[in-house]
């Protein structure tokens, strides 16, 4: 199983990684993390005790991996770690483990967590029809790359809390505003990707399917599009990784609710463990909305999962 | 190697070709061609180049022919003038009657290869045709069944064509240009990426196909023993510019097989078309050296 999600890995373009580093890192820890799937049916079932010496050695060193830096966090603070960097005021996990049980158990915790959840859905959605539909269209047109590019070139750069002062000023509501700035931070990489995509389909192929008799419009369903396939999934994914980033600022708009607001709100009260809860969630929501575009694409890319490409 | 299967694949192929006749022209005429002073120039960045000047050809229907010459004679250019995807500076190409101004299903078209849609399954790929001629889905993939066991990989149908080898890759974008009953298969090098033995006998394939399909078949080689195993026809090209310098009529009976390739007759062939590309070969060498 592992071998095979390398080689899926291998096939796939290269992804374009948004200038800002945050999203990069998005992109690496969705390929380091193996996706579950079902094998095909072909696949030879691997035997329990190949897997465990394996795939099993493997999750067991990432869980070591996290526990160690968790048991490094509680004794630097337990103990008032003061080395450069401070570690005195910072609460122990257990602190914030406690914190955490206690905004479980209440009600507004998943009230934060079902505004934001509803900010990316519109957002990242916006972002995907139109992304790919422009991406298409640079990919395919010099007319469109030409006109299109220039914009993308320089709005890329701009940092999400860049924006909040314009987005205030031109959208009638914080909910528009804080959507328009996570659809800003998915857009770019899904454009992107798109575009690149589109722009590697083997000639070959297009001369293939017009010689079989397909119209444009046939070539573009059946030969385009499945070619850039792998990187747009790629796109996708980076574009969810930057969209909960992007939320985070657009939320510091919001006087109400969102997993955003709540961290920043908790910052401005001094509730430590709450500031690192909030993070964390961000964090984990992230890894968890990444994780499902990619598994949501597999069936898209199953053509490239068996053997190796010639 | 399971090959060709069963009598009745054939039938039921010959029975698609029937249905599908009845409305257009009668078999044995199809497939003429005809290209008149065709000159194809390039605009390169060292000025325009000249890929193919003053062909002349006439393919009567039926015919199996090669296009035999040295990498950079044109060969490929000259028919992709024939497929539709370049068009001639000057003079013109008819496909029975009809001027060719762009690619067609019934010009079938086989590449040199990775020329499957990878994301299709190899029944979908063979499909993929009858599909866009507005087949139904059942239509098309009853077709494809019937051409994937003309080519012996009927079992391969869900399989995707990156789990097939080099040949088999071949036979099925062989069933996939058949699948269009195109009047016209156009083949450029399709079996140059193989190993030799895998050439020959996709080599017999393809004539075992041909004897039952019987249509016009224009074949780019730069392959002397390809050439005159499989064609009625050698027609030779010299490079830069690209011309057709010679056009040898190869009568051999029918059917081929591979013992034929020490026969004298063969090798008489065999001879006369080496002397011709060789000498053309030197010619290009020595222009290179003037220029160079």
């Amino acid at each position: 199983m592992d071998s095979k999600s390398n080689v899926a890995l291998k096939a796939s373009e290269p992804p374009i990684a948004d200038s800002e580093p945050e999203s990069e890192s998005a992109a690496r820890s969705t390929h380091a993390i193996p996706i579950p799937d079902q094998a095909p049916a072909v696949e030879p079932r691997v035997p329990f005790s190949t897997w465990l010496k394996t795939t099993g050695i493997r999750y067991g060193v990432r869980t070591l991996a996290l526990i160690v830096a968790l048991v490094f966090w509680q004794l630097a603070s337990t103990h008032g770690l003061h080395a450069y960097v401070n570690f005195e005021n910072i609460p122990a996990p257990s602190v914030v483990g406690a914190a955490l049980i206690t905004e479980l158990t209440g009600q507004e915790f998943y009230l934060h967590i079902l505004y934001s959840m509803e900010r990316v859905a519109i957002a990242y959605g916006l972002a995907v029809v139109i992304g790919v539909l422009l991406g298409i269209a640079m990919g395919r047109s010099r007319w469109a790359e030409d006109i299109i590019l220039p914009y993308i070139e320089l709005l890329r750069p701009i940092p999400a809390v860049a924006w909040i002062p314009l987005a205030i000023l031109m959208l009638p509501t914080e909910q528009a505003s804080i959507i328009f700035i996570t659809f800003l931070g998915a857009l770019f990489p899904i454009v992107l990707n798109t575009t690149h995509g589109v722009e590697q389909t083997n000639d070959v192929l297009i001369r293939a399917a017009r010689s079989l008799g397909a119209s444009n419009a046939s070539i573009l369903r059946h030969v385009i599009l499945p070619g850039a396939m792998p990187s747009i999934v790629a796109g996708l994914a980076i574009g969810m990784g930057v969209a909960w980033f992007s939320l985070l600022a657009g939320e510091i708009i919001s006087g109400q609710y969102g997993i955003g607001y709540y961290t920043w709100n908790s910052y401005t009260l001094i509730q430590y463990p709450q500031i690192i809860i909030g993070m964390l969630t961000i964090g984990g929501l992230g890894t968890l909305c990444t994780l499902l575009v990619r598994s949501a694409c597999k069936p898209l890319l199953k053509w490239q999962a068996k053997g190796g490409r010639s | 190697m399971n090959h060709l299967s069963a009598n009745d694949n054939r039938l039921a192929v010959l029975d698609h070709r029937r249905l599908r006749d009845k409305s257009g022209q009668a078999d044995d005429d199809r497939g003429h061609i005809l290209v008149t002073d065709v000159d194809v120039v390039f605009d390169t960045a060292t000025g325009p180049h000249v890929a193919v000047q003053s062909a002349n050809l006439t393919v009567r229907p039926g015919e199996f022919i090669c296009l035999l010459g040295p990498s950079g004679c044109g060969k490929s250019t000259l028919m992709n003038a024939v497929a539709g995807f370049v068009t001639p500076t000057r003079g013109d190409i008819a496909v029975d009657g009809a001027v060719v101004t762009e690619p067609g299903p019934a010009r079938g078209m086989v590449f040199q290869q990775h020329s499957l849609f990878p994301w299709k399954t190899v029944k979908e790929n063979v499909a993929f045709g009858p599909l866009m001629a507005g087949a139904s889905r059942r239509e098309a993939d009853s077709i494809a069944r019937t051409f994937l066991s003309l080519v012996g990989l009927a079992a391969f149908e869900t399989a995707y064509p990156n789990t097939l080898s080099g040949g088999m890759q071949q036979r099925v974008g062989i069933a996939r240009a058949l699948a269009n009953y195109p009047s016209v298969l156009l083949m450029d090098e399709p079996f140059g990426a193989l190993d030799a033995q895998t050439r020959i006998m996709m080599q017999e394939n393809l004539l075992e196909i041909w004897q039952e399909f019987h249509n016009t078949v224009v074949f780019v080689t730069h392959d002397i023993d390809e050439a005159v195993f499989l064609s009625d026809r050698i027609v030779v090209m010299s490079a830069s510019p690209g011309r057709i310098i010679a056009d040898i009529a190869v009568k051999l009976p029918r059917p081929r097989e591979q013992s034929l390739l020490t026969s004298t007759e063969f090798m008489a062939l065999k001879r006369q078309c080496l002397d011709l590309i060789r000498q053309e070969t030197l010619n290009a060498f020595q222009q290179q050296n003037k220029a160079g």
